[in-house]
Order: C-alpha cells, then structure tokens, then sequence
C-alpha cells in the first residue's frame, strides 16, 4: 500500500444562491503518492468545485479532507494559507502570472512565502525548476511579456517550488493550442513518471484524461467511475 | 523574512502604476506642505503680534494704585461699629504714587528664582515747548540695560541707539510721531517744562517707534536718573517694578503673592493683555482646522485609488491567496501600500513645507507700524512639522484600512472561477 496524499470522506456541498443547489454529493475518494489522476465530466457537473474543496481555497462544504493524513476541515484561515503554500501546487486555466514581477520573480514567491530557504537558495531551486521546463531563458523577462504557453510552464515551475505533496491543475490545458496542450502534459507525465509527483488535474479533454494514470469521472455532483 | 517579503510586494503593485501612486502621494504631499505652510505662517504672525505687546509688557508690574483708603478712619473707630457711617467727598488725599520701600522689594524679587529679571521705572508727564505750543508727553525713566535685556528695548528704537538715553548726560528718545511733530533731528534739543513748571533742555539721541501711532505720539525715554531729576526726587524714587518671570503661566500667582508680600498692587499680564491670548488661540485653531481639512481631503484620494487599485489586482490578490498568502498577509500587503504613499508623500511635503516656509519667511514685509519686521515672520517650530508627519501616516493607514480589509477578504475561487 502506498502513501495516501489526498482522501475526501463524504464531501457534500451546496450552492445557496439564488436557490439551494445540490452540487456534490457524497464525494469520497483517495489518492496515493506519485499518482496522475485526471477529473473528467461535463460542463457544470461540480469538478472545478471538487476541485477548489480539494485545494483548501472553499471551506464551505460537509464532509471530511485530509491532505497528508491530516484533516483540513475546520483549520483557520492562515493555517489552511500555510497548507496551501507548502502543499499543494496549482496551475490554472488562465495562467495567473503576477504581472508585476518578472518570470523568476513569479516562481520565487510562494518559496519566499514559505520562508525555508534562504533567498538566493529559492531563487537556485527557482532556475533549477525554470531551467528543467525549458524556460529559463525567459526568467529575467516581465510575467505580461511571455507567451501563453510560456506563462502555462512558469505556472507548473512556481507550482513545484515549494516541491508540494500534489499539485492541483484546473484545465491547465483549457486555453492552450494543441502543441502548448502537449507540451505541458508531457511535462506533467514527466513529473508524474521521473518524479513521483502526484497530480490531480481537472479537465474536459477526452484525449488528455485518456492518457493520465487514472480517470475520476463526475456526472451530476456524483463520482461515477474511479 | 517575511516583511521583506510583502514590502517587496507592495512595492512592485507601486511602481507597476506608478502614475496613480504619484496622484495620490502629491495628494498627501500638497497638503502636508500646506499644513506646515500654513501653521509655520499663522504661528510666525501670531508670535509677532503677540510678541508687539507681551515682549514689551512686564509679566508682573508692582506699583501704587492712587485710590482713597478703603477704611475710612469712622468705621475703625468702636464707637461707631454699630452705625452705618456717611462719608461723602472722600479724597485719595495721602496716598502717593511712589511705590514705598522700594529698594528692599527690587532686591528682594530680583532674589527670587523665579524671576527672569526687575527693573524699575517712573513716568513723568511733561510739556512739550514747540515755539508757542505746548505739546502733552510722558517721560519714561527707565534702566537702558536691564529695559533691553528684559523687553528688546533696542529694538523699538529704530534710529540711534538705546544705551546713549543712559551715557548721554540729560538726553531723551523720542517716540517717532513726536519727533515729527517737533521736528527734531538727533543732536538737537528739545524744551521741556516738567508740571512743577520748571524748565529743562534735553538732547534727542534716538527714535522710539512702538508700532501703535497713539503712542508713538506721546511716549518718550528717558534714563531713570534723569527723569529723578525732571520731577526733582531722589535716587530712590520709582512708581513702577516691571517683573519678567521664567514662566509667563505663573505671572498671576506670583502677583497675588507680592501684593499680598509687599502690600502693594500687583498686575499679571494674563489680566493685562487677556485679549491676545485668545485672538492667538482661535487663529491656532483655524489653521489646525484648514490643515487638517486638507489631508482628510488627501485621505480620501488615497482612500479611492487603494479601491481602484484592489478591483485592478483582484486577479493577483487570488493568485497571491492561492499559493498561500493567507489574509492577513494580504492586508499588510495593502497596509503598506497605503503607509508607503503617506510616509514617502507625506516626508516631500514637509521639506515642501519648510521650503514655502523659507519663501515666506524672505518676503518683504515692511509696515511703518511694525518697525522690527522687515519681511514676513514664519515660526519653525519642530512640533507643526511632527504632527504634519504623524498625521499623514494616520490618515493614509486609515484610508488603507478598508480597502486593506477588503482584499484580505477577497475569495479567491470566485475571482478564478469567475473566468
């Protein structure tokens, strides 16, 4: 039996405006470490709300998570910030850069935020992760000044500095061309395969979800097929 | 290090619109310069009209009130205890103006440690001999050094110099409408018949300008030996004390004190001059009021561009939460936003400030009322430019706290999902 990162115990939730919704119910399922898992299902059948319980971001459901054996239900607001920060990596449809920061800056953050390493010891592990993604080229340049693409793979870098327990990805691929699309799933493969880094990437790409280690599908707030 | 952190945050949401962010800290800049401006002015001003009055004003003036006796010799007398007593046409015949012991009372306050200095004065009322004309006028007699320690006596007198009323042997200084009245230059000299009708020459060596006309045109200094002689008395006679203390606040205690000590009348220039002090309190007031205003005013422009700017950054506030920032990092990331502008705004308006200050403080400003001024009086007084500084940051932490508070409480599966 291998490490459980990730496990949901009867996760409920319901939307209550304008009128009550159910919109998951009785979500259980686990996760083991290195696994890649994919969540598959129509538009609207609550995967990215699955998703953003799973992440710790919404609190308001019933039920049960545990990350790492330990439960997250209940924490405080600055408690579940520090989980999210040192365990969990996310990656988004729409990229999220810091416009702000440069491309290394954007990978740096939540590394100094975790505060466990020195600076120029985060901003070693930050190129590192860059340089492995193949974009290192780029860390110097504006977060707006990338391509999309680009900006996709600097997400998956600022998701894996903090070496999270799993990364999280919601549609990573959803605003992608067909090559970028590729690209960032055989990176995520990479990781998963080379790695052991455990993945849980919501998607409605058919072909994606196919080549992933194992498929969650949803209909109607319900888990159909794990 | 997780200040550095979120001040190095801060600082690149700052520079990445650094237009807004210079709006908004010429906002705070402006008026913190115009609150030192204005206080520095309107203190400068009041210290001088204060200053036209109290610094020539003794704080606490010993003399001898011409008044009938209170208790008339009927009403000491037993027989008549139990009768009410008539007296009409009482006459303050024996009292006199001199002030009685004075030398042990000069000693004696001069002695007390509360006391900055004394000096004695008598005033002689005169007449004028201008061809056929009389022309009324009041002789001061007063101690030269000890008068210009005390109340910046040189600095009335506008032509010539102070110290010669007292090393020029029977010579006088004129008040400046006087001496134009009489047309008398320095060097010449003036006739004079003293109310016991004798007559003396005397040498013009100075001009006495007060800033008031009325005064100008009557008043004259003299030295106190001098004057002794015009009224033909001794060396010992003197009508008033002029006390300065170390502490203008005590004057009306120590007052009450030496009246009561010395059996003499004491006034405080509190009672004296209560006037000034309100008309310098209420101008106080207003320019604390205006500046004030102004950065209110300020407040509310940093107030709305923090808001403009958390609309503009939600995406960044939820990506900030995502990889976990927690709230309260968050707020302080704004907090310091908010305290950067007032702090950095709010320094450039105090240099601001003291450079309008140092303009005013250069114009001209000549008034032949005002004889010591010759360009606008600023007052530098370090507290204006503490309280312009500290208030700058209060406001600007309170017009970042609601927007702060506001994006620490941004949901950041909204803003994603919203997409």
């Amino acid at each position: 039996m291998r490490e459980i990162i990730l496990e949901a115990r009867h996760i409920h939730k319901q939307f209550h405006d304008p009128v009550t919704v159910q919109v998951l119910t009785d979500i259980n399922f686990t996760i083991t470490k290195g696994e890649f898992v994919s969540v598959i299902g129509k538009s609207g059948c609550g995967k990215s709300t699955l998703l953003y319980i799973l992440s710790t971001m919404d609190t308001d459901y019933q039920g049960e998570l545990l990350i790492d054996r330990e439960l997250m239900t209940g924490k405080s607001d600055a408690e579940l910030a520090h989980i999210r920060n040192a365990k969990i990596g996310f990656v988004f449809q729409f990229h999220y850069l810091l416009n702000e920061f440069s491309v290394l800056r954007n990978v740096m953050l939540p590394g100094l935020k975790l505060n466990k390493y020195r600076e120029q010891e985060v901003e070693h592990r930050a190129m590192e992760r860059l340089k492995m993604l193949g974009i290192d080229h780029l860390a110097q340049k504006m977060a707006y000044r990338i391509s999309g693409g680009e900006k996709q793979r600097v997400a998956i870098a600022r998701a894996l500095i903090n070496d999270p327990y799993i990364i999280m990805g919601d549609e990573p691929t959803g605003n992608l061309d067909k090559r970028n699309s590729e690209l960032v799933f055989d990176i995520f493969k990479e990781l998963a395969e080379t790695h052991q880094q455990t993945l849980l990437i919501v998607t409605h790409d058919q072909s994606f979800a196919q080549n992933t280690g194992r498929i969650i599908e949803m209909e109607d707030g319900r888990i159909i097929r794990h | 290090m997780n200040g550095k952190l979120i001040i190095g945050i801060a600082r690149s949401l700052l520079l990445a619109r650094w237009r807004q962010t210079l709006v908004a800290a010429v906002g705070v800049t402006f008026s913190i310069a115009m609150f030192i401006t204005l206080l520095g002015f309107m203190n400068g001003l009041n210290d001088m009209l204060d200053g036209l009055i109290l610094n020539r004003t003794p704080h606490v003036r010993l003399y001898n009130e011409i008044k009938p006796t209170q208790q008339q010799p009927v009403n000491l007398s037993a027989d008549f205890k139990n009768s009410y007593n008539f007296i009409s046409s009482v006459k303050s015949g024996i009292s006199r103006q001199e002030i009685y012991n004075s030398g042990p009372i000069l000693k004696a306050v001069k002695a007390d440690a509360r006391v900055l200095g004394a000096t004695p004065k008598l005033t002689a009322q005169v007449f004028f001999n201008e061809g056929t004309i009389d022309i009324t006028g009041v002789i001061n007699g007063v101690d030269v050094e000890e008068e210009n320690r005390l109340f910046n006596f040189q600095d009335y007198v506008t032509t010539g110099h102070a110290i010669d009323a007292k090393n020029v042997a029977n010579s006088i200084i004129l008040g400046k409408g006087l001496a134009d009245i009489l047309v008398a230059d320095i060097g010449d000299v003036v006739q004079i018949t003293t109310v016991l009708g004798e007559r003396f020459s005397l040498k013009v060596v100075g001009y006495f300008q007060s800033g008031i006309q009325e005064i100008d045109k009557v008043q004259c200094y003299a030295s106190i030996g001098t004057t002794q002689k015009l009224l033909g008395k001794p060396n010992n006679y003197m009508t008033d004390i002029q006390v300065k203390l170390h502490d203008l606040d005590m004057a009306p205690a120590v007052a009450k004190e030496y009246a009561s000590v010395f059996n003499i009348d004491a006034e405080d220039i509190q009672t004296a001059n209560s006037q000034f002090e309100t008309g310098s309190n209420v101008r106080s007031l207003i320019s604390y009021a205006v500046g004030i205003t102004l950065l209110v005013v300020a407040g509310f422009g940093i107030f709305n561009i923090l808001n403009m700017m958390i609309y503009e950054k939600m995406d960044s506030i939820a990506i900030l939460k995502a990889t976990g920032f927690s709230g309260s990092d968050v707020n302080r990331v704004f907090l310091v936003i908010a305290l950067s502008i007032g702090f950095f705004g709010g320094l450039v308006g105090l240099l601001l400030g003291l450079l309008f200050s140092m303009v005013i403080d250069n114009i001209p400003f000549v008034t032949a009322a005002l004889p010591t001024i010759k360009t606008f009086p600023v007052n530098y007084n370090p507290l204006y430019y503490f309280i312009g500084g500290s208030f700058s940051l209060l406001t600007t932490y309170l017009a970042g706290f609601f927007p702060a508070r506001k994006a620490s409480k941004v949901d950041p599966v909204e803003i994603i999902r919203g997409k």
